[in-house]
């Protein structure tokens, strides 16, 4: 697999930006939770649908780490890998 | 320095809103007393209870008032120990064997409450390099037995048998035990599992599959074993979890299983190791009301029937009500504000029910939780309809023709 974590960053703010409620000023650094002022249910399921799109299942004990954009972009690059 | 409550601004003045939107606090009304199971006195007032989860009417079983009452005074009001150590009675293992019984299966665990009966099974059986394969929308007992557990933890779509089977193909070829976590009757949205279809993806891909009955119990299936029973798929479930505090009109919780091995779950299960057993008088209101359960098939047959009654009316006059008929019937609102609304107007008017607000929704909108008995009289959920119509006027809630 080609992924890298800018490819998969870039199609997560892809998708994020196709809710309107999210700021349209958004990149890799961003804070999921306090950036774009996502509930803990929103998140599992916008990560659902990141997971949906590359074919990855991201375990839950998973997302506590995940902060930002591009921690999540890593972490589905490195479930990529080991799969 | 860091206040130790600063966690809770957020949460203080969501309420503080809630309360200056509406007048009450949902979270804190208080039944002064139940004069019968479908009618309490709330602010002084005979109000309607559609909002309970006593759907057959029990917790005013005088079966079980009298089983509670003979008990107490032979037994005492408290065992004081928990299982393993100096909690068990003989009342304990009797409970056991009927329920396990009732089910027909091998065994039976019986737990202080329905939420530890989730929380220890889940975090028992599924260890290190196992993997627990949750429905998205679980009950709160569920997510934090898995939060309890050393296993990684996936979520599949609501009642989507094939993001599970989805799911659980992407983990072929890992080591460790997958277990599937569903829910009979879904307790907001009154939701059915499609629990024959969940059973076919479990058998293809030898995960286990542990079934939730909390809400569907004494509810659904001709002996009110819950949707697997409804559905033939009875053989497929290797645990099923349940709740006393529900059809049973008790408190406590269960799990049955055929699997041998429930013998040493019990001697790993922090959550039933490390809590006071039921007390003697709740033992005995049980097993009264699992024979009342048992011996009134026509139980389930009139709390469909209400059931019924319940969703053409509120599809009548014009609210986006669930599709399916259970005896959960969620209202789906579009504003929290109008939730709000709408909730305090019924309340006064004499109707209770709960108010569920997002995150704690499904899809971010708000909706008002229904809950029909066996024991509502059909002049009960006329009056209730009719104060719902009130209600949602008063709220602007209804579309403008209705
Ligand atoms: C689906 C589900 N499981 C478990 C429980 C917990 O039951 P109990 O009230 O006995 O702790 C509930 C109810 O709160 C529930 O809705």
């Amino acid at each position: 697999m080609s992924e890298t974590v800018e490819s998969v960053s870039a199609l997560i703010i892809q998708k994020l930006l196709a809710n309107p409620k999210v700021p349209r000023d958004i990149d890799g650094n961003c804070k999921i939770m306090d950036d774009l002022a996502f509930d803990s249910l929103a998140v599992m399921n916008f990560v659902m649908e990141v997971e949906d799109c590359m074919d990855v299942s991201v375990p839950l004990d998973k997302l506590a780490d995940i902060r930002t954009i591009n921690d999540l972009a890593t972490c589905v690059v490195d479930l990529k890998n080991k799969g | 320095m860091t206040s130790l409550f600063s966690k809770f601004d957020g949460i203080a003045s969501s309420l503080g809103a809630l309360m200056e939107a509406g007048g009450r606090n949902p979270f804190s009304v208080v039944i002064e007393k139940p004069l019968s199971s479908t009618v309490g006195l709330i602010e002084g007032r005979e109000t309607l209870l559609f909002g309970t989860n006593n759907y057959l009417g029990l917790s005013q079983s005088p079966r079980a008032i009298k089983a509670a009452q003979d008990a107490v005074a032979a037994c005492g009001v408290g065992t004081t120990g928990s299982r393993i150590a100096n909690g068990t009675q003989s009342l304990h293992r009797q409970l056991e064997s009927r329920i396990a019984n009732y089910f027909g299966r091998r065994d039976a665990m019986v737990f202080s409450t329905g939420y530890q009966a989730n929380l220890g099974m889940i975090s028992t059986l599924a260890g290190k390099d196992d993997y627990l394969i949750l429905d998205a929308d679980s009950h709160a007992s569920i997510y934090d037995g898995s939060r309890l557990s050393p296993a990684q933890v996936i979520r599949f779509r609501h009642n989507d048998a094939d993001d599970l089977h989805k799911r659980l193909k992407r983990l072929d070829g890992t080591p460790g035990a997958k277990l599937i976590v569903v829910e009979g009757i879904y307790s907001m949205t009154g939701n059915v599992a499609p629990i024959a279809e969940m059973a076919a993806v479990k058998r293809e891909t030898g995960a286990y599959l542990l079934v939730d009955e909390a809400h569907s119990f004494g509810v659904m299936g001709e002996k009110g074993l819950g949707v697997a029973e409804a559905a033939g798929v009875e053989a497929d479930v290797d645990f099923v979890v349940g709740t006393f505090s529900k059809s049973l009109g008790t408190v406590g919780g269960y799990c049955v299983s055929d699997h041998p091995e429930l013998e040493f779950v019990r001697l790993n299960c922090r959550p039933y190791m490390f809590t006071a057993s039921l007390p003697p008088e709740v033992i005995a209101a049980t097993m009264a009301a699992l024979e009342d359960m048992a011996e009134h098939p026509e139980l389930r047959t009139q709390l469909m029937d209400n059931a019924a009654r319940l969703h053409a009316g509120f599809h009548r006059i014009g609210l986006n009500a669930s599709k399916q008929v259970s005896p959960v019937i969620a209202v789906t609102l579009e504003e929290i504000g109008q939730a709000i609304t709408m909730w305090n107007r019924l309340l006064d008017l004499g109707v209770y029910v709960n108010l569920s607000l997002p995150p704690a929704t499904p899809d971010s909108r708000p909706l008002l939780r229904c809950s029909v008995m066996a024991t509502h009289t059909a002049a009960q959920i006329d009056k209730a309809i009719e104060i719902f119509q009130q209600a949602a006027r008063d709220a602007n809630a209804l579309p403008s023709a209705a």
